[in-house]
């Protein structure tokens, strides 16, 4: 592949300019409904010292100009239905445009999140439902669909820890983390009021049973981990980490960022999880759109239950559905808010109203689809697709510049180390990132984990055909043949994108964060 | 192989071969131990056909009742505003719906460009300098500021008024349990936060100091007066003997003033006061209003707003402009080191993924608004409201539960089982709005309705609600109600 460098694109060509550079004083796209109630004088409504002087300065600009602006800076952006997306951790699979088409029904889209239960028996069914088969999922009988992302329901997991001690008369300070651990797991800890202790990992890339044994003592509160880690390996040990985390009496909580290696063959309760969160917009298929909006439900074991966040839909099973006079029926499922005996153990509410419902109602629609077998297909074919992907790039000309970093076989995802690359091909992970780009590939996740030298940690996703992991892997193979003749070229990456390199050194230096008006 | 993977018994051959393995399940069985197998199916029902899937979410949505399907004035934090239909289009397009966060910025430019416009329209909104690019919600997002305060100087104590919305002091409380926060609530006089309590709830060890503007009770609170107080009763509190020594030094705060953070209508602020020149440090808000769907309560987004001082502990990704090698005007993530990603335990926030979407949706129906249109929309909604509130209170049994300004949401008192009143309500399709009661379940507001309007509820939508409120409220057995 040639660099294109020296000719602009017609992309590169544009220079960008926001909504406000753009319309004209006086243009609008709004026509405010007439003002059919009598005039009053607005100083008798609202006294002036409450009022804004100016109007905020806004775009004025016509339909037609948002339209034509936002659709072509939408054209300055990768995204999954245009390529492939091998980011580790992230699970890029493939969104269904049924489930837009579903959450888009007024039904589920105009429910006011207050309406009363009898009247929102459809939405409750369904988060009813999806409470139960993410239960069935993880092991974990007792679900909270409240979490608004991942890291909100790892805070949910610590806060609930840090509860159930507190219940039981104990004060623990300590949550374990490995070193392998997303960023969000001692982000969250220290946000709980918690301390981080960092586990060491062992040659094999699982916990070291050695510093685990040492640091699990009576002040820790709970060990969080993810399985399959972030190397893409199952820890071997998952029994004996159990049995040592409960020894002392901790808890168990597990990151279901990696949870797509595992629907439906191994389940976080049967490894003696205690506490799990699932992210619904990695393995259920919410879309990312373009960082948010996630949905992260929790699933608890019935020790950690009473603390859940409130409220959780429960089925009245005595409800007859239905009086005999005819008026409305009573409702079958309704809303707790816990404000039984028990329910005052909750840790609280974690936001507003009962959660990300529009995500709820997408993942719902993923398992209707897939069912319990397609749920496995799906693990089996994200770990077939991973280790074959690895297969391809364990050939000559690749692994002896991208190692992979631990073990043979891997699970949904696997680590490469760059280190050799750098050594030999003198370019780092990041040009390789780079110069994917030209080749119209998304990178894989670079950086991470951080105790890989250069890492590059690839999650294919079971959507994917074979066909496009063997390009990727050619356009690795060619990138590094590239490399081996002139470092200069991926060092420049990449040439044909919207933008090339940009300056984040500088951007952070003196930040510019807003557009002049 | 289900519709959504593609590998044929074909591939796997191959790619079985290619691994070297002599069957998926060798992959599995060398990898995780027997012991945590499941040996079964997942108890789930089997897998359904497209239509299928299709039929089942459409006859769950038919047994709600939205917004559709009766004249409905709820509100208490999330509105049935009209959502353009070019919001749609744009939600949908495969660019802005399906990329992952922008983390490799040259093919990133679209989504990246959107956040620097959005944290444009808050600023401009907010009158504040630096807005980040979403946070989750609204009540969260109110914890989010708690412990950018906390950060800030280290201290002990929120104090919160009354008037916020209940589930942000339920969320609030939640989160500053666990940085070992105490929580002050002061209480309202007259439907607004009673500024005598207010001051003297506030010493130095006040973290930060939260009111709603407008408050949960419809209420325009005097912002700039609870600001100037929260920061006057830090000083004069806690002034040890020493000449020249600030409030709050002796807790270690380096003698900063509490942080004072209002939670805030993105609508309303076409016509009120922005907080940021109300003596407001952090404004933050629910962001459904501005062209984001009810959902049932989600996705929609929390905005997050502050003084430029505070730029370097503010939680959640930014976007700033810079420049590529070749001098084009560029943005990307910055500021990424108060990150989780990168400081890890000592982040400013754990949060990764927000709310992108919903933010774009915030800042293109802000677009879509305007300069003029947004002052428009909420001079409409001041005279309908004020419309609404007069006739509704010309009815026998219904009074008004405080005398304060209102923009688009006011508070009633009944004269009757407000639970009865709503159901006969109902039976006409109309839904008068929130039991207040219910919700907050604070004794003072037995007998509370609170009406919220939207662009989309008439005039003829409100004397519709003043005729089927009025033949509700008569028909019920009168002083159920504890004056």
């Amino acid at each position: 592949m040639t660099t294109g460098a020296g000719t602009e694109t017609p992309l590169q060509l544009e220079r960008a300019r926001t909504i406000f550079e753009k319309g004209a004083p006086g243009r609008r796209a709004f026509q405010c409904p007439a003002r059919d109630v009598p005039e009053v004088d607005s100083e008798q409504l609202l006294p002036a010292r409450f009022k804004r002087t100016e109007p905020p300065r806004l775009p004025e600009v016509s339909e037609p100009e948002i339209v034509r602006h936002y659709v072509s800076i939408s054209k300055r952006n990768f995204d999954l239905d245009s390529g492939f997306y091998p980011l580790g951790s992230c699970t890029m699979k493939h969104n269904p445009r049924l489930h837009e088409r579903v959450a888009g029904l007024s039904g589920h889209a105009r429910l006011h999140p207050l309406q009363d239960p009898e009247r929102a028996q459809g939405a409750l069914e369904l988060m009813w439902n999806l409470q139960g088969a993410l239960a069935e999922i993880s092991g974990l009988p007792h679900v909270s669909l409240q979490p608004s992302a991942g890291s909100h329901g790892e805070l949910a997991g610590v806060l609930l820890t840090r509860a159930y001690h507190e219940d039981r008369g104990e004060t623990r300070r300590k949550v374990l983390t490995p070193d392998t651990a997303h960023g969000t797991n001692p982000a969250t800890v220290t946000m709980a009021g918690l301390e981080v202790v960092k586990l060491a990992t062992n040659p094999d890339g699982g916990i070291d049973l050695d510093d685990l044994r040492a640091k699990a003592d009576s002040e820790v509160a709970c060990l969080m981990l993810t399985n399959p880690n972030t190397l893409g390996l199952f820890d071997q040990n998952i029994a004996e980490i159990a049995a040592i985390v409960h020894g002392v009496g901790a808890t168990l909580y597990y990151d279901g960022a990696n949870l797509n290696a595992v629907m439906g063959i191994s389940r976080p309760g049967d490894m003696g999880f205690d506490i799990v969160h699932f992210n619904l917009h990695k393995s259920f298929t919410q879309p990312h759109g373009g960082g948010g909006p996630g949905s992260g439900p929790i699933a608890v074991s019935a020790r950690i239950a009473p603390f859940l966040p409130r409220p959780i839909v429960v089925r009245c099973d005595d409800a007859n559905g239905g009086d005999t006079n005819g008026t409305a029926p009573a409702p079958v499922f309704d809303l707790d808010y816990g404000n039984g005996p028990e329910g005052s153990k909750s840790i609280g509410r974690l936001r507003g109203f009962h959660g990300n419902y529009g995500c709820f109602v997408r993942a719902y629609a993923y398992i209707c689809s897939l069912g319990g077998d397609g749920l496995r297909d799906a693990s089996e074919a994200a770990v077939v697709n991973a280790n074959y992907l690895l297969a391809r790039l364990s050939e000559r000309g690749i692994a002896d510049y991208l190692p992979l970093a631990y073990g043979e076989l891997c699970l949904h995802e696997f680590v490469l180390s760059g280190g050799p690359m750098k050594r030999e091909l003198k370019i780092k992970t990041l040009d390789l990132a780079k110069r994917l780009l030209d080749f119209g590939f998304h990178p894989p996740t670079v950086y991470f984990p951080l105790l890989v030298e250069e890492a590059l940690m690839v999650e294919p996703t079971e959507t994917e055909t074979k066909e496009t992991l063997d390009a990727f892997a050619e356009a690795i193979g060619a990138i590094l043949r590239e490399a081996a003749e002139d470092p200069e070229i991926a060092r420049q990456a990449p040439y044909t994108t919207p933008v090339r390199r940009l300056d984040e050194v500088g951007a952070a230096k003196q930040p510019v964060i807003r557009q002049a008006l | 192989m289900s519709r959504y993977t593609a590998i044929t018994p074909a591939d796997l051959d191959a790619m079985l071969a290619a691994i070297g393995v002599g069957s998926v399940q060798e992959i599995f069985d060398r990898q995780i131990p027997e012991a945590v197998r499941l040996d079964r199916a997942l108890d789930l029902p089997d897998g359904l056909a497209e239509q299928d899937v299709y039929e089942h979410l459409r006859a769950l949505a038919a047994r709600n009742t939205s917004a559709e399907d009766e004249l409905s004035f709820l509100g208490a934090g999330m509105y049935d505003h009209y959502v353009p239909a070019l919001i749609d289009m744009l939600m949908e397009r495969s660019e802005f719906l399906t990329p992952y966060t922008p983390y490799q910025p040259e093919i990133s430019q679209g989504g990246l460009q959107v956040m620097f416009e959005y944290q444009t329209a808050i600023s401009e909104l907010t009158g504040l300098a630096v807005s980040n690019a979403s946070v989750y919600e609204g009540p969260s997002a109110v914890a989010a500021a708690g412990y950018l305060a906390k950060l800030h100087n280290g201290r002990h104590k929120f104090v919160v008024s009354t008037g916020m919305h209940p589930h942000a002091i339920e969320t609030l409380r939640t989160h500053a349990h666990g940085y070992g926060m105490d929580l002050v609530e002061v209480p309202l006089t007259g439907g607004v936060t009673d500024q005598g309590a207010w001051a003297a709830a506030i010493d130095g060890d006040t973290s930060a100091a939260f009111f709603a503007q407008p408050n949960f009770y419809g209420a325009v609170e005097d912002a700039e007066a609870l600001s100037a107080a929260a920061k006057a009763s830090a000083v004069t509190e806690a002034t040890p003997t020493g000449a020249g020594v600030r409030a709050g030094s002796a807790v270690g705060s380096g003698g900063r003033d509490p942080i004072v953070v209002a939670q805030v209508d993105p609508i309303a602020l076409g016509i009120l006061k922005p907080p940021g020149e109300c003596g407001v440090d952090v404004a933050v808000g629910e962001g459904q209003a501005l062209g984001n769907r009810l959902d049932f309560g989600g996705p929609s987004f929390g905005f997050f707003a502050a003084r430029e001082e505070y730029l370097r502990r503010m939680p959640g990704r930014i976007a700033g402009e810079t420049q590529d090698v070749d001098g084009r005007r560029g943005f990307v993530l910055t500021l990424q080191t108060r990150e989780q990603h990168i400081r890890r335990e000592k982040a400013t926030s754990n949060i990764c993924t927000s709310q992108a979407l919903n933010a774009l949706a915030g800042v293109v129906y802000l677009t879509w608004l305007g300069r003029r249109g947004i002052v428009e929309l909420g001079e409409l909604l001041l005279a309908r409201t004020h419309y609404a509130r007069e006739t509704l209170t010309g009815l026998q049994g219904v009074e008004k539960l405080h005398d304060q300004p209102v923009i688009r949401e006011f508070a009633l008192r009944l004269d009757g089982d407000v639970a009865a009143v709503r159901r006969r309500c109902s039976e006409q399709g109309v839904n008068p709005g929130v039991d207040l009661h219910a919700l907050t379940g604070r004794a003072e507001d037995r007998g509370g309705l609170l009406v919220a309007l939207t662009e989309r509820r008439s005039r003829a939508d409100i004397d519709r609600l003043a005729d089927v409120l009025g033949a509700a409220v008569a028909a019920e057995p009168r002083a159920a109600v504890p004056v």
